[in-house]
């Protein structure tokens, strides 16, 4: 199994459906430590997004995620616009030139998303971020034996990784501002991360 | 909810509509993205400053682009920071050939678009600094955080950075005498009502009918403590003595004392807490060589007021009485 243009193409599609039928819960969870508008914004872009993938001629994994990183940046906003964005257009650096993916270079790319996103945000394992739940995502991807099992793992991984966020203390972002009133919340950033790596692994059974 | 809108959506479209209708002649508006520019621009040689972030604040940041001040501001959705896009259009058309400051005030989302628009102008061969601002003192464990929030310094920055680039300071030279009055202010406020954004339609935090929220935000975060209303003299004291306690000011300075209401609060108000303010500047021994007072980093209709300080020296003050013409600030031009 590969990871190729249409898969990418099926992966943003189910993101995008996955955050849509997660609107609710992402602005009650963004609303309790933060400014209440992460599904709101991450739908607005991940929308916009389709409407450009479906009038552009994409030919390759790359150009997919370049037009999505792109159309995040100027579409989201507030923090989560260039995490994601910075996530996607590291992605599509990685894989430039390849029509097929295989596992090694796609978790090297998750890699070098990873690294992109904790440039860009300074957050650190522990900060109650996206980063909790992205780093042992691709840390399952680069142990596994195959791209299936590696995506299963990932999210799982991720999964596990955002419900850890729940006893963290924030330490990026507004939530940062609510100290210990901030422990006991699930952070929203590492929610939708999840449905990230949820929707990778549909992608690629479907 | 009331409000004088068409509708919540077009809150800032319309409003900028207003800005083009009303000041076409000397600024330029443009809505694809959203950034609002000196006709002039980009003046060639001088240094060019952007500033932006979430609508919701005015006057800050579209009322202070003209001469003097910024070239541009780039105005996001109320409350929420605008996008890379925006300050990469406007570092690119103010850009005279010697490079672009950006004035960003100290939240995340800012601070990550800003960084953005700053690796894509570089990559087009455009110098930026960026000038961070994060001046509330409300914010205490600073470490712990995403760090003190931007608010009432941020005018004085694009003054006096503004002035210094037009009086032909080189890039770095702007940058570094805009952070010197970061260095040097200090501010807080405090809400008697929250604000309602157009989009959420109800407001953002909860006050009692006699209570005051003393250390907000000017996004309606929440501050450092409620507590029953008292006397303006005794909330004057609650927003001074932490600013003077954290420079800290001592006897013998001389600064520049700034009263801003957040939007619902009457001029009338703004003297009394004005006259506090002069009352505890004089007995901590301090010389306020200049004021400034009015509505000019708000939250939306909110009711209350910040207090900022700058500790002054003879640049700062050469810089803050040099000429600027800009809708919302204008003297000696």
């Amino acid at each position: 199994m590969s990871f190729d243009r249409d898969a990418t193409l099926r992966w943003i599609d189910l993101f995008a459906q996955s955050i849509e039928a997660h609107r609710q819960e992402l602005v009650a969870l963004d609303t309790a430590i933060g400014d209440g508008d992460h599904g709101t914004n991450l739908n607005r872009g991940l929308q916009k997004a389709l409407e450009k993938l479906q009038a552009a001629e994409l030919d390759d994994p790359a150009a997919v995620l370049k037009t999505v990183a792109m159309t995040l940046i100027s579409t989201v906003g507030g923090a989560a616009g260039p995490l994601y964005g910075t996530l996607f257009l590291e992605l599509g650096k990685a894989l430039a030139g390849q029509a097929e993916v295989d596992l090694p270079a796609y978790a090297a790319a998750w890699r070098a998303a990873v690294a992109g996103v904790q440039s860009r945000g300074k957050a650190e394992p522990g900060d109650k971020t996206m980063v909790d739940a992205l780093l042992p995502a691709v840390q399952a991807l680069e142990q596994a034996p195959d791209l299936n099992t590696g995506l299963r793992a990932a999210a799982e991984a991720a999964e596990q990784g955002m419900l850890g966020t729940t006893a963290l203390l924030a330490r990026k972002g507004r939530a940062s501002y609510l100290g210990e009133r901030s422990v006991g919340h699930q952070d929203p950033g590492a929610t939708s991360t999840f449905y990230l790596f949820a929707s990778a692994e549909q992608a690629l059974r479907s | 909810m009331k409000k004088l809108i068409n509708s919540p959506e077009a809150v800032v479209a319309d409003s900028l509509r207003g800005v083009q209708a009303a000041h076409g002649d000397r600024l330029r508006v443009t809505f694809d993205p959203y950034t609002v520019v000196r006709a002039d621009a980009p003046v060639q040689g001088k240094v060019g400053l952007v500033s932006g972030g979430g609508s919701g604040h005015e006057p800050l940041h579209g009322g202070f682009v003209g001469p003097g001040m910024l070239d541009a501001a780039c105005p996001g959705e109320v409350f929420t920071s605008p996008t890379p896009d925006q300050m990469y259009e406007a570092s690119k058309a103010v850009n005279g050939g010697a490079g672009v400051v950006h004035i960003v005030k100290n939240y995340t989302g800012d601070v990550l678009n800003f960084e953005m628009a700053a690796d894509l102008a570089r990559a087009d061969g455009i110098e930026v600094e960026t000038i961070l601002t994060n001046d509330d003192v409300a914010v205490q464990d600073s470490l712990y955080t995403a760090g003190r929030r931007g608010v009432g310094v941020t005018v004085l920055v694009e003054k006096i950075a503004g002035a210094a680039a037009a009086e032909g300071k080189s890039l770095t030279e702007v940058a570094e005498i805009g952070r010197k009055v970061n260095a040097n202010g200090r501010s807080m406020g405090l809400a008697l009502t929250p604000c309602i954004t157009p989009a959420a339609g109800e407001p953002s935090f909860e006050l009692g009918e006699d209570e005051v929220e003393i250390g907000i935000g000017i996004h309606g975060e929440p501050g450092r403590f409620k507590e029953q209303v008292g006397p303006a003299s005794q909330l004057t004291e609650r927003l001074l003595h932490p600013i003077i306690e954290d420079l800290p000011f001592t006897s013998g300075d001389r600064v520049l004392a700034f009263v801003n209401g957040m939007g619902g609060t009457p001029l009338i108000e703004l003297y009394v807490v004005y006259a506090e303010v002069a009352r505890i500047a004089a007995e901590h021994g301090l010389t306020i060589e200049r004021n400034l007072i009015g509505n000019y980093i708000t939250s939306l209709e909110m009711q209350g007021a910040s207090i900022t300080l700058l500790k002054l020296d003879d640049e700062l003050l050469h810089y803050w009485d040099a000429p600027v013409n800009t809708p919302a600030l204008r003297w000696g031009a």
